[in-house]
């Protein structure tokens, strides 16, 4: 009995690290979203950080500058969305679809030579214990750094958000921008800034992907990741601790089919590959049926362009 | 001194004059990139935008690129038009591709001249239903629409190759990911031997003119204008939103189906796991560089089917990955979007006035 338990444990930390690059992502564009700026280039920001942070593995053989590069590289990439959103005053949705098409071609470009070099073994914290303790050791132990900081991160994001004087002027700049303005607030700035750090948070989402989880290099290795972390931000309602709840369940899924098809279930792997797609669509519907629940919780300036007459 | 003012109504010269200016904005952070990567960036950009082009053969593969590209892209602006975000072109593209290559299994040792117009029917008829599925879920469940339709890409990808692996595969094909080779009747019509394009750019052709037709010479086009300019007004002119949000959506879906039933009978000849190159995710660029207009998409869909063959070219010339011309479509999208600022505000350069040195 206590070998199944244990074998349970295991399941739920595979879960767990599963569902990482989605909280990441997702609570960066949730902030990025709270202040009325809808970055649909989530999955292009993550895909760059993910190269990036492979390509300086493989250069500088330190897993450290991988990770903070693979930060300023979705940072870098994000400024792009920033400048054309908010100075050159375009279209959100256009932009993010943009940003996501040149990520993707770009991280191809830059990723030609590191196909096929295998990666290098990130650090686990606590592995003993992982192994010494049955059921929640496998759940609470052996993970790296980044996991239990993407486990904090939704808490964090909380607090900030409801509890810090910062935290309300991005909620204010989204839900008002024009009366935060006349407040003294500089719209822009907020913006900007709640823009670089969505991206920050998009390519630390990438480089556990391609240092920790699947440590390689594959060319479109996000496979929609980043979309499905968009979709979460509205399964949560902009709640970050929701953010990590609809995380869970989408890394569950992703484990139980990837499960399935190891045991050899008589389902044709394709179904199983595309439950993670189904199920954010059917999530949706649910969560967006009643109209006024979303209408409540949305940034009421998400997706609009603001512009202060000087 | 730089000043900057607002317009108040904007030049249709000039709303048609900085796609150009994107275009050429592109072309320069190309050469840039090539540079950093070490080629020479005038040679680099004559590979990629000069070479592809340069005989005969070429130019058919560019119209045979184009042909798609402009059709959805068309579809696309029906839906755009009205805002409606439908980002799943690529996924209808491929259903259309799926139902319309299914019949043609089914008709497969059938001669007769009326194989390939149920084909292509079939196919748009699949990419219309594909495309109604996020139409429905936002009019009467308020689902968000680029998420549905952009998660419907991969499922309908996922099928795809679930078919050609499975239940639809080549019998005699060594257990290839592909179906048979479609018979000869269920085949586009080659217009030139030994080029390939073939008699899908009519349908291309047809519906440029329909669109252009339904969306400046009908009620329903009206429609469509106004609700994207201002929503309260349409609401306010008791236009019946929801329909039109499921035409706009039926619109586009078919002709994101026709334009893969159109690769599948054409170029391809079956059904395999790429039947398309994100054609479907293209054509969004497309269409905004077409400035939403039937003929500016004719145009875009030229320039945008240009760097497909230029990266193909690149590729081989220069080993650069085919992604290169992604980079250069997300740069064109990027500088449109960019150079619209010169839509609504004045840059004026004053000379520095005296009491200010």
């Amino acid at each position: 009995m206590s070998f199944d338990l244990n074998f349970i444990g295991i399941l739920i930390g595979a879960i767990m690290a599963s569902s990482v690059p989605l909280i990441l992502a997702a609570s960066g564009e949730l902030i990025t979203e709270r202040s009325g700026v809808l970055n649909l280039g989530v999955e292009g920001m993550m895909i760059i950080g993910a190269i990036s942070g492979f390509a300086l593995m493989v250069i500088t053989d330190n897993l450290f500058l991988a990770v903070i590069g693979s930060m300023i590289s979705g940072l870098i990439i994000s400024i792009i969305f920033g400048v054309l959103t908010q100075s050159l005053l375009t279209n959100h949705v256009a932009t993010g679809l943009a940003l996501t098409i040149f990520g993707i071609g770009m991280s191809a470009m830059i990723g030609k030579n590191f196909v096929g070099i295998p990666g290098k073994e990130f650090p686990l914290l606590f592995v003993n214990l992982k192994e010494n303790i049955p059921f929640l050791g496998p759940i609470l132990f052996g993970h790296s750094v980044i996991l239990y900081f993407a486990f904090l991160l939704p808490f964090l994001t909380n607090y900030f958000l409801k509890k810090t004087k910062i935290g309300l002027i991005i909620r204010a700049v989204g839900d008002s921008p024009t009366s935060a303005s006349n407040q003294g607030i500089n719209v822009s700035l907020v913006r900007y800034s709640c823009i670089l750090y969505g991206g920050a948070m998009c390519g630390l989402a990438g480089a556990y992907l391609s240092l920790i989880y699947t440590p390689q290099w594959i060319e479109n290795m996000t496979g929609g990741r980043g979309w499905i972390a968009l979709a979460l931000v509205v399964f949560a309602t902009w709640s970050p601790i929701k953010v990590l709840i609809g995380a869970l369940i989408f890394g569950g899924i992703t484990i139980l089919q990837l499960h399935m098809q190891a045991v050899g279930f008589r389902i044709p792997v394709q179904l199983l590959s595309a439950l993670p797609y189904i199920m954010t669509i059917i999530v949706l519907v649910v969560i967006s049926r009643d109209s006024r629940k979303i209408k409540l919780n949305t940034p009421t300036s998400l997706g609009q362009i603001f512009y202060k007459e000087k | 001194m730089i000043k900057i003012e607002k317009r108040n109504d904007v030049s249709p010269s000039i709303y048609f004059l900085t796609p150009i200016l994107a275009i050429f904005l592109t072309l320069f952070g190309g050469g840039i990139i090539f540079y950093a990567l070490g080629f020479n960036p005038l040679e680099a950009l004559k590979f990629f935008f000069i070479t592809p082009i340069s005989d005969l053969y070429g130019f058919s593969e560019l119209l045979v690129k184009a042909t798609p590209l402009c059709l959805i892209a068309i579809g696309l602006s029906f839906c755009f038009k009205s805002n409606n975000w439908n980002i799943g072109a690529e996924g209808q593209l491929i259903f259309g591709g799926i139902v319309g290559g299914g019949v043609a299994l089914l008709f497969y040792g059938h001669d007769g001249f009326y194989v390939l117009p149920i084909i292509v029917l079939s196919g748009a008829i699949g990419g219309m239903i594909f495309a109604m599925i996020p139409a429905v879920l936002k009019t009467y469940l308020n689902t968000n629409e680029i998420l549905v339709s952009l998660m419907l890409v991969y499922v309908a990808k996922l099928l795809l190759d679930y078919l050609v692996v499975g239940p639809w595969s080549n019998p005699e094909g060594f257990n290839f990911p592909e179906t048979r080779q479609f018979s000869e009747s269920a085949r586009m019509p080659i217009l030139f031997d030994g080029l390939r394009i073939h008699a899908g750019i009519f349908i291309t052709l047809i519906t440029v003119f329909l669109s252009w037709l339904i969306l400046y010479k009908t009620y329903l086009g009206f429609q469509i204008k106004v609700s994207g300019l201002s929503l309260k007004t349409a609401k306010y002119a008791g236009y019946k939103g929801k329909t039109m949000i499921i035409i706009v959506f039926m619109i586009s879906g078919a002709c994101a189906g026709l334009a893969g039933v159109g690769e599948i009978t054409g170029p391809i000849g079956q059904l395999h796991r790429n039947i398309s190159p994100d054609y479907g995710f293209t054509a969004i660029i497309v269409a905004f560089l077409g400035r939403l207009n039937p003929v500016g998409i004719i145009f875009a869909s030229l320039i945008v089917a240009l760097t497909y063959l230029g990266a193909e070219t690149a590729q081989i010339f220069l080993q650069v990955p085919k992604y290169t011309g992604q980079v250069f479509q997300g740069m064109i999208l990027f500088f449109l979007l960019g150079s619209d600022y010169l839509l609504f505000f004045k840059i004026k350069f004053l000379g520095l006035k005296k009491n200010e040195l």
